[in-house]
């Protein structure tokens, strides 16, 4: 299943409902292109919501990455939300965990942008 | 050029692929299958099915960088002590010794480089071998005794 992707507002945020598999190639780009999007329209706050997504390959953690230091560089912030065991899995054993915030309740994840 | 597909009277499944993202998919769905029939639990096919595809990657995108000239070399085989995955490209050749750690601080923060890294972590064996041109890599997952699938 390819990626399919999202999106909606909640309190200033935007919020980005990823579904299916973030791999080199189709899902990757897609994932880019919509943080690019998201950030060059001024974006500074954004939540992805990874609860559908039930594979990620090497590209797809590089793809994560890539979303958050080009965050950074605009002065944005993409954020992580309800991990499944598999991603979560990767996330820790390639140490990625450590730089990403992550959440398991969107409203928390939504209020951690206001401090 | 079409893709080759035979199986050897022990089962062994060999494969010759194109160098494209759909061979990437079929060389993970050969993994999946190979550990589904082994009768691995969920985490382990997925370990493997995840290594062959991250594998095939490299093979079809670093090694022989999507030219239609050029092939990937895949087999699959249950020996029944562990699963035995092959897969060969026809590029520049890799040095393995060095990669550089994605998990050392100063490279967190790039985009690629966890590729081998996986591999080597959700596989019990991991071998490089030079073929001038190109590099194969073996990928072995040993099986519990008495099963074999």
């Amino acid at each position: 299943m390819a990626l399919k992707i999202t999106s909606r507002e909640v309190a200033g945020v935007s919020v980005l409902d990823l579904s299916g598999r973030i791999t080199l190639g189709e899902g990757s780009v897609q994932l880019r292109e919509a943080i690019r999007g998201l950030i060059g329209k001024g974006t500074k706050i954004i939540l992805l919501n990874m609860g559908d997504v039930n594979y990620i390959d090497s590209s797809g953690l590089g793809e994560l990455v890539s979303a958050f230091t080009t965050a950074k560089n605009q002065s944005a912030e993409v954020k992580l939300l309800n991990l499944t065991k598999k991603v979560h899995d990767l996330l820790q054993l390639t140490k990625l965990y450590t730089v990403f915030d992550i959440y398991d309740d969107e409203a928390s994840a939504i209020a951690s942008f206001k401090k | 050029m079409t893709n080759l597909v035979t199986e050897s009277k022990t089962g062994r499944l060999s494969l010759r692929l194109n160098s494209t993202m759909e061979s990437v998919d079929e060389v993970e769905a050969a993994a999946e299958k190979l550990a589904a029939d082994a009768g691995l639990d969920e985490d382990e096919r997925f370990h493997v099915a995840m290594a062959a595809r991250e594998a095939a990657v490299n093979a079809v995108l670093h090694g022989n960088e999507y030219d239609p000239a050029k092939r990937i070399a895949a087999s699959f085989e249950n020996t029944g002590a562990a699963l035995v995955i092959t897969i060969a490209d026809q590029g520049q050749g890799l040095d393995p010794e060095r990669l550089p750690d994605p998990r050392a601080p100063e490279n967190l923060l790039r985009g690629t480089g966890r590729g081998i890294f996986l591999i080597r972590s959700f596989m019990d064996e991991v071998h490089f071998k030079q073929l001038h041109p190109g590099t194969e890599l073996t990928l072995v997952k040993h099986l519990a005794a008495g099963r074999k699938g």
